[in-house]
């Protein structure tokens, strides 16, 4: 029983780091139009949407049931190790994803994550194809279309009854607009995504035995998944808000405005209807839509295609990596642990990575680095004394990165998946700690060599953008 | 497998036509509280001369009542 207890806690505490991670991937979605058009200044932003976050987590415990029973089979034999195996596959990818600025489904990482976690230890039969389907391949396809045509029309409309006002007059008014939208999706995504985690949890307390199969979450289980996703959304998932908010097109008022009313709209018709759509593609597309609906308004397709390729990417890549770390994590105590050691030095490593070139508020609204005119004078107070600070302590660990990474990623792609089995996860010197997430992906490769392109493509944006 | 083409083509409909009317109205508001530019205004207010602009401003606020009760529906489809 105590054997039991210990990896339950392992998994609620990653399911929390999961839903952490959700939260600062999917700032973006309410949030990035809105501190690109500067309806919000970043930071109050942030706060505000990390406030309602919580609040909605607090509404309603619908979709906690849901979780289980759809796409993976309850009863075909889920132990805690698949979903901790699952909960880490998502991270990772929602850590990548956030090293490259991509703003991918969160849900996908996770549905991803469970599902190969699923396929590798208890087979086919654990999923659900057709769910699979219904509720992940044709609303990706379907959400962004959906969410475009509506943000695309509401902008020539809104551009056409407001031609004769002079943008100065109601660009306020449109702020205003916008935020209200930005609030709306915010809740929405609290009591969705905040959701999720509780279900997860509330599934791995079902299969320890811990709480009656088909209970409610705990209250402590509704409290801190609420505030690890409120905490995550604080933290700001800058690098997506900079790609939402200014790469994927230039966003004036009028366009934020109805960019993030579409969102809205198309969030809450399509859950009420019972045709749950990801709330980052639909974000992505009404930004788009909006980019196309103003006149000399540019799309940039290079960013929209790489983000595609990501979402089309997170679902194998989560249960590909989920999928490993489940053949490890079934080995027994040393393998769960081999997983988790692992993950928390790929975590480190991504976090690194990415303090090579920080994203955060000060500079969230730069287009890759060169700041803008708007917000050269609030960046200019602040982005100095940070990059000088930064620069200091950075500078070893950024040589050790820069010398050590990318060589044994490509070396990784040549090495054969022999040498797969990682060692004693005793991490001593500096330099083998960008390693180790090597030999997991390594690992990756070995159980699937078929997916070491996806994987590996996936790797080539970020290091793009980085 | 069957695809739900009735759910998503009504998700399609309800979202078109709901961000139109809301974007719509709202912008609507916007123009109602927002001055006139001289230049347009011999055009703009041939028609309705007089108190056109207290029309508006009430008019206007109709638009934002009308969308802060649309955000309020929002609301309680989430909480529901």
């Amino acid at each position: 029983m105590e054997h039991i207890t210990l990896l339950i806690g392992i998994v609620i505490i990653t399911a929390l780091v999961f839903d952490f991670t959700n939260g600062f991937h999917d700032t973006a979605n309410a949030m990035a139009t809105t501190i690109s058009t500067g309806a919000l200044r970043p930071k109050t932003a942030v706060a505000m949407s990390a406030v309602l976050n919580l609040v909605g987590a607090f509404l309603s415990v619908e979709v906690a049931k849901t979780i289980s029973g759809g796409i993976i089979d309850e009863g075909s034999g889920i132990q805690p190790e698949v979903i901790f195996a699952g909960l880490v596959g998502a991270i990772v990818w929602n850590l990548l994803t956030w090293l490259a600025g991509l703003p991918s489904s969160s849900s996908h990482a996770l549905f991803g994550g469970l599902i190969g976690a699923t396929l590798v230890s208890v087979g086919m039969d654990g999923v659900n194809g057709d769910a699979v389907v219904m509720k992940v391949l044709i609303p990706a396809v379907a959400a962004p279309l959906v969410a475009g045509v509506a943000a695309l029309v509401a902008t020539r409309l809104t551009y056409r009854i407001a031609r004769d006002r002079d943008p100065r007059d109601t660009a306020k008014g449109y702020r205003a607009g916008q935020i209200a939208s930005a609030a709306l999706v915010s809740l929405a995504h609290g009591t969705n995504d905040a959701q999720k985690t509780m279900g997860v949890i509330t599934l791995a307390l079902v299969t320890g035995g811990v709480v009656a199969p088909a209970s409610d979450p705990p209250m402590w289980v509704i409290v801190s998944a609420g505030v690890a996703i409120a905490l995550g959304t604080y933290l700001g998932g800058w690098r997506i808000i900079r790609t939402m908010g200014k790469g994927l097109t230039d966003i004036q008022p009028p366009q934020g405005f109805a960019a993030q009313t579409g969102a809205a709209t198309v969030i809450l018709a399509s859950s009420h209807l019972g045709f749950a759509l990801s709330t980052t593609q639909v974000c992505s597309g009404s930004v788009m839509g909006s980019g196309l609906g103003r006149k000399g308004g540019v799309v940039r397709w290079s960013t929209a295609g790489r983000m595609v390729i990501a979402w089309g990417l997170t679902l194998p890549a989560a249960g590909l990596v989920a999928g490993a770390a489940a053949l490890l994590a079934d080995q027994g105590d040393w393998g769960v642990a081999t997983v988790a050691v692992l993950a928390v030095i790929a975590c480190g490593a991504i976090w690194l990575a990415s303090r090579r070139k920080p994203v955060d508020h000060t500079n969230v609204n730069d287009v890759d680095g060169a700041p803008t005119p708007a917000v050269a004078a609030v960046a200019a107070d602040a982005t100095a004394p940070a990059t000088a600070d930064a620069a200091e302590p950075v500078g070893i660990v950024t040589a050790a990165v820069r010398s050590v990474a990318p060589p044994p990623t490509d070396a990784a792609l040549a090495q054969s998946a022999s040498d797969a089995a990682p060692a004693a996860p005793s991490a001593t010197a500096a330099d083998s700690l960008p390693a180790r997430p090597i030999g997991a992906e390594r690992e990756a490769r070995g159980a699937a060599p078929a997916a070491a392109t996806p994987v590996t493509s996936a790797a080539a944006p970020a290091k793009a953008t980085v | 497998m069957n695809i739900d083409w009735a759910a998503l083509g009504q998700v399609f409909g309800v979202s078109l036509v709901v961000t139109v009317a809301m974007v719509g109205v709202f912008t609507l508001g916007i123009v109602g509280t927002s001055a006139k530019p001289s230049r347009d205004a011999a055009t703009g207010a041939a028609g309705t001369a007089g108190g056109s602009g207290a029309l508006a401003r009430s008019g206007a606020y109709a638009c934002f009542a009308l969308c802060a009760a649309a955000v309020a529906y929002g609301i309680y489809l989430i909480v529901a």
